[in-house]
């Protein structure tokens, strides 16, 4: 890595001071893509700033009827917390299947969704729990907060403080994970509020999308067989050497159906 | 009967040390005055050199030496070798482009060493590497196996076509005859996919020059430090052979990767003269290692087999395309001809065996030998060929493949492709991995896997492989440039303790330990008293190394041998101590006996005699340290049967491996944990290979798989609980143990038993790796496009 400026702020008004005076700065929280990043030379911050010792960005509580949780909450800590387990369980199983331990020990909410890459799982967690992303300025619904591949609606001296998740009447998130990296090839979050289903994919396109036409069928059946009939348009998903768009296609079907399955 | 001695399941003594962190790589040291190397490396696969701009970092902090493949050549140093000569069909000898330390005139694929920036530190090595200015002109490159034949770009312009060899062995005439009269001919289509190593260790080398004693010492991670001084020396010319000292010290996984002589070892000893005899360290980053470790594999091939109406096989002919890369490595060529042709008899009494090999340079890393090199290619093109003619015949593949074992009576066996069997036992090893896998009770498993909606397969693999490399003179008539012995000495102290120095070198398997177990039981002395000490010049007779599965059955070989000369030498003195005659004394568990008598005399006596020499025979030398070289009369041949038994997830192509079973014939066994250790690292390669690992190039030649996002390495979760057994032994004969290699099976025949019962659960073909969208396009029956 090149050098850099390291800063450990105590409170998110110092670290937002600091952000907000150097545009090259940059933000570090659990570091499981930064880190590498930087080994790899792909980033030349000129100061690092760590929100490790921020207080205000920890902890998990029950919350109107949902959960929030700290921008700094480790992966590993939504897994096994014993709020997110009871009242939203469907998002500790989904924390337990992120990366693999190492990346779960370090890895972080906040850290997760402000770099929303196309094959993370949080960001599908945002849409499926109509979750609300609380900022140091303001606070953001999930539907306006991906914004496409690595791109949020974050404002350059943005942090984020914590995500409140509604908590849904059922809810399960499938994932068809790349057996190299164990991000999603394609992944599947479905939540059922009342009548109203949220079927979100990761991994298949540019960014984390809700697929409507299966959230209308489900949302009338709540049944496997409900989006049986419906088709995926390869077009827009991604293609690579693991998996064709054509198979993310078929995979987002199978993955949904999948979930709706473990729901029941 | 000594404690942990032969056949013991004895802790590794190495344990202990690499457990706790306390294991000596070549990273771990760090010299006074130690400087810092990085190379900067060819972002193209194929382009002329035209400038390196050594000014464009004069200044920069902390630079010591700038140096290219101008200065290399000003040294007159020589080219990296390729130590086996192969020759064509038509006599002449393979067609070898230079392989310079640093590039001249041209790089030839991406990561191909252009030069090497030498500073005070890492960060200031890596800043000025960065900031070194390069002028490539891009060529077009000749990236793909299929497309090197007649390719208008020449990776190297004096090879034309890119064929570096057109080999053959076998009888054509009579193949050509028995498949013209054949009652069936099964045709198979194949491609073997490329590997990247992946040692857990990366590459790394320190290199310094004592102006004092006008000597260069290299620490480098070597699985041979003797091969690496002999070619440094004599080929390279950096310094005589008494100039040079190699150590290789810890080594942390190598698979065949750690063999051979790179250039970044080789530069960074020559360049410590540079910079006042500073020593000079680099450590490949793993993103380097990928670029520029040796691949393994990349085959592609068509086979076939011809079968009587009986159902026994009559001939099979092979033809094999095998890519190279851009330069032969050190021992390239000897792996896709007599590492692979050699092994197409299998188990089987095939008469008539053909098979040609056409060698080509790609713009790609270097291809060699990686775990199994050419045996598990072989292994695989054979027993997934043999289920498919099974099947297309009607016949059940177990029985088929019993039907044409050589029988156990017809040892020793001469193949039609030059290999003489010594022993083997190939139905007692079916037999034994058909009752552990339950074959019989298959079917019930798949209807009930069915009613699950997964499609259940079963599949075999009954390989053989040679190891134990190798026969001097042998290797020597096929092109060679060395001879394949080894040599060792066993040295007792004052005391009784007991130093083993072999050249030999553990890169993971564990030597300490099964060493000591030989010379605790030859010797009868506390298997806690032995030290095996490997892996250095200076202190280790010369021996050629650790590879192809031969570290005990050649260099444990010589070990014993020494041990026998201790035993032989200790009886005269306990002869005189004894005052009896020499023929009657008997040794046995550490006790030199007067033959029908309880009189005796302990080693530790003997020894203590042949030290303090105050009552001793008068024609025999004091001390007792005897040294042995051991030169294999044959190779030796594991062979065994593995069964896979898998689940497909129809709707996503997920395989999933519910079993594998393997019995291994490995003969004489000094360590049972050592040697299932190894088997199930052989057999979780395996799977790497068969369902996981595959290194793809790009159509302009960048490596698509470059780090461990895109390359997919097995995990535990990805293999199952193996049931392995090693108890079906038939002794080797041509060594005094009775051993054979275990290194390398579980590579060798894992990926067909894969590979067959994913064929046997989804109904058609599949090539390796055999990912979930290969599945499920195969299922679908849908070609999937260039990946």
């Amino acid at each position: 890595m090149y050098a850099f400026e390291y800063k450990r702020p105590a409170s998110l008004a110092e670290a937002a001071q600091l952000l907000s005076g150097d545009d090259e700065a940059k933000l570090v929280a659990g570091g499981q893509t930064f880190i590498p990043t930087l080994k790899q030379r792909l980033a030349q911050p000129s100061t690092v700033i760590d929100l490790g010792a921020i207080g205000e960005l920890a902890g998990i509580r029950e919350e109107a009827g949902g959960v929030t949780i700290g921008a700094m909450t480790r992966h590993g800590q939504v897994a096994s917390n014993d709020v997110v387990r009871r009242v939203i369980p469907s998002l500790a199983g989904m924390a337990e299947v992120i990366g693999d331990p190492q990346v779960r020990n370090l890895g972080t909410l906040g850290g997760s969704i402000a770099n929303n890459d196309p094959a993370a799982d949080y960001p599908g967690a945002l849409l499926a729990l109509q979750a609300t992303i609380r900022t140091n300025k303001r606070e953001i619904a999930a539907d306006d907060f991906l914004t496409g591949m690595f791109d949020t609606a974050l404002e350059a001296d943005e942090i984020i403080k914590e995500v409140h998740f509604k908590k849904p009447d059922v809810g399960h998130y499938e994932k068809f994970r790349n057996p190299a990296s164990r991000y999603a090839i394609v992944g599947a979050y479905v939540t059922r509020y009342g009548g109203t289903v949220r079927v979100a994919i990761t991994g298949a396109g540019a960014c984390a999308h809700r697929w409507s036409a299966a959230e209308s069928a489900l949302g009338g059946n709540f049944a496997a067989d409900a989006v049986a009939g419906l088709t995926v348009d390869a077009g827009d998903l991604n293609s690579d050497i693991h998996a064709s768009a054509d198979y993310r296609a078929h995979l987002v079907k199978v993955m949904t159906q999948r979930a709706v399955k473990a729901c029941a | 009967m000594v404690a942990n001695g032969i056949g013991a399941r004895a802790l590794r003594k190495e344990d202990q040390r690499f457990i706790t962190g306390k294991g000596r790589y070549t990273d771990d040291i760090n010299q006074h005055g130690q400087a810092f190397a990085v190379f900067v490396r060819s972002p193209h696969a194929h382009a002329k050199l035209v400038a390196v701009d050594k000014a464009s970092v004069a200044g920069m902090p902390g630079v010591l030496a700038v140096l290219d493949g101008t200065d290399v050549a000003a040294d007159g140093l020589g080219n990296l070798i390729c130590g086996w000569l192969v020759k064509s069909k038509d006599g002449s000898p393979m067609k070898m482009g230079a392989h310079p330390l640093l590039a001249q005139g041209k790089v030839r694929y991406v990561g191909d060493r252009v030069a090497v920036v030498i500073a005070e530190t890492y960060a200031q090595a890596r800043d000025a590497a960065e900031a070194l200015a390069v002028d490539y002109a891009e060529l077009p490159a000749t990236v793909a196996l299929a497309d090197a034949h007649g390719s208008s770009t020449l990776v190297h312009d004096e090879v034309e076509n890119n064929l570096i060899f057109d080999w053959e062995l076998g009888d054509k005439a009579a193949v050509d005859a028995a498949m013209a009269s054949a009652a069936h001919v099964t045709r198979i289509d194949l491609v073997n996919n490329r590997l990247v190593p992946n040692a857990m260790e990366p590459r790394a080398a320190i290199g310094s020059y004592d102006s004092g004693l006008d000597q260069f010492t290299c620490y480098v991670t070597s699985q041979n430090p003797h091969v690496h001084r002999l070619v440094m020396s004599a080929f390279i010319q950096i310094a005589p052979e008494h100039k040079l000292r190699v150590i290789g010290p810890d080594v942390g996984g190598g698979f065949g990767s750690k063999i051979f002589i790179y250039g970044e070892e080789c530069v960074v000893t020559w360049a410590s003269k540079k910079v006042g005899g500073r020593p000079v360290k680099w450590v490949a980053e793993r993103s380097e290692s990928f670029l520029s470790d040796a691949h393994g594999r990349d085959h592609i091939s068509h086979a076939e087999l011809a079968i009587d109406a009986e159902g026994n096989t009559t001939a099979l002919r092979v033809n094999t395309k095998a890519n190279i890369g851009a330069y032969m490595s050190t021992f390239s060529s000897c792996v896709p001809t007599y590492l692979y042709g050699t092994l197409l008899a299998g188990q089987y009494k095939t008469p008539a065996i053909y098979c040609d090999v056409q060698a080509y340079y790609t713009n790609t890393a270097p291809v060699d030998a990686y775990r199994g090199a050419g045996r598990p290619e072989a292994s695989f093109l054979l027993e997934t060929l043999y289920e498919q003619a099974a099947k297309e015949i009607g016949k059940d593949p177990a029985e088929f493949r019993r039907q044409n074992f050589i029988p156990k009576d017809a040892f020793p066996y001469q193949t039609p492709v030059a290999l003489i069997y010594d022993v083997g036992d190939y139905a007692t090893t079916l037999d034994r991995a058909l009752e552990l896998a339950d074959y019989a009770g298959f079917k019930a498993r798949k209807a009930e896997a069915e009613k699950r909606g997964m499609r259940r397969g079963i599949g075999i693999s009954c390989y053989i492989e040679a190891c134990g490399i190798a026969p001097s003179a042998v290797v020597g008539s096929l092109g060679a440039g060395v001879g394949l012995w080894e040599s060792a000495k066993v040295r007792f102290s004052h005391t009784g303790k007991v130093q083993v120095m072999t050249g030999t070198h553990s890169h993971g398997q564990g030597h300490e330990t099964t060493f000591s177990q030989l010379v605790a039981d030859k010797l009868g002395i506390p298997y806690e008293d032995i030290e095996v000490i490997h892996g250095d010049t200076e202190k280790t007779p010369v021996g050629m190394g650790t590879y192809g599965s031969r570290s005990l059955a050649v260099g444990g070989e010589a070990i014993a041998k020494s041990c026998d000369k201790l035993i032989a030498k200790g009886k005269k003195i306990a002869a005189h101590l004894l005052e009896a005659s020499e023929a009657d004394i008997e040794f046995k568990d550490g006790q030199f006996t007067v033959a029908g008598t309880d009189r005796a005399k302990a080693m530790g006596e003997v020894v203590f005699a042949a030290y303090v020499p105050h009552n001793y025979p008068a024609d025999l030398e004091p001390g007792m340290e005897e040294g042995a070289f051991f030169d294999p009369p044959n190779f030796t041949f594991p062979a065994g049967t593995y069964v896979c038994e898998v689940e497909v997830d129809p709707e996503t192509g997920v395989v999933r491996i519910e079993r594998l079973v393997a019995v291994d014939d490995f003969g004489n066994v000094i360590n049972p944990n050592i040697v299932e250790g190894q088997v199930h690292g052989g057999l979780t390669q395996g799977i790497g290979q068969a369902l996981l690992e595959s290194a793809i190039y790009d159509g302009a030649g960048q490596l698509l798989t470059g780090s461990y996002m895109d390359y997919a390495m097995p995990r535990a979760d990805d293999v199952p609980s193996f049931e392995v057994e090693t108890a079906a032994g038939t002794a080797c004969t041509s060594n005094s143990m009775g051993v054979k290699g275990c290194g390398e099976a579980g590579a060798i025949g894992s990926p067909p038993a894969v590979i067959n019962a994913i064929i046997d659960a989804i109904g058609v073909r599949v090539e390796m790796p055999a990912t979930p969208q290969r599945v499920w396009a195969a299922m679908q029956g849908l070609a999937l496009a260039a990946e």
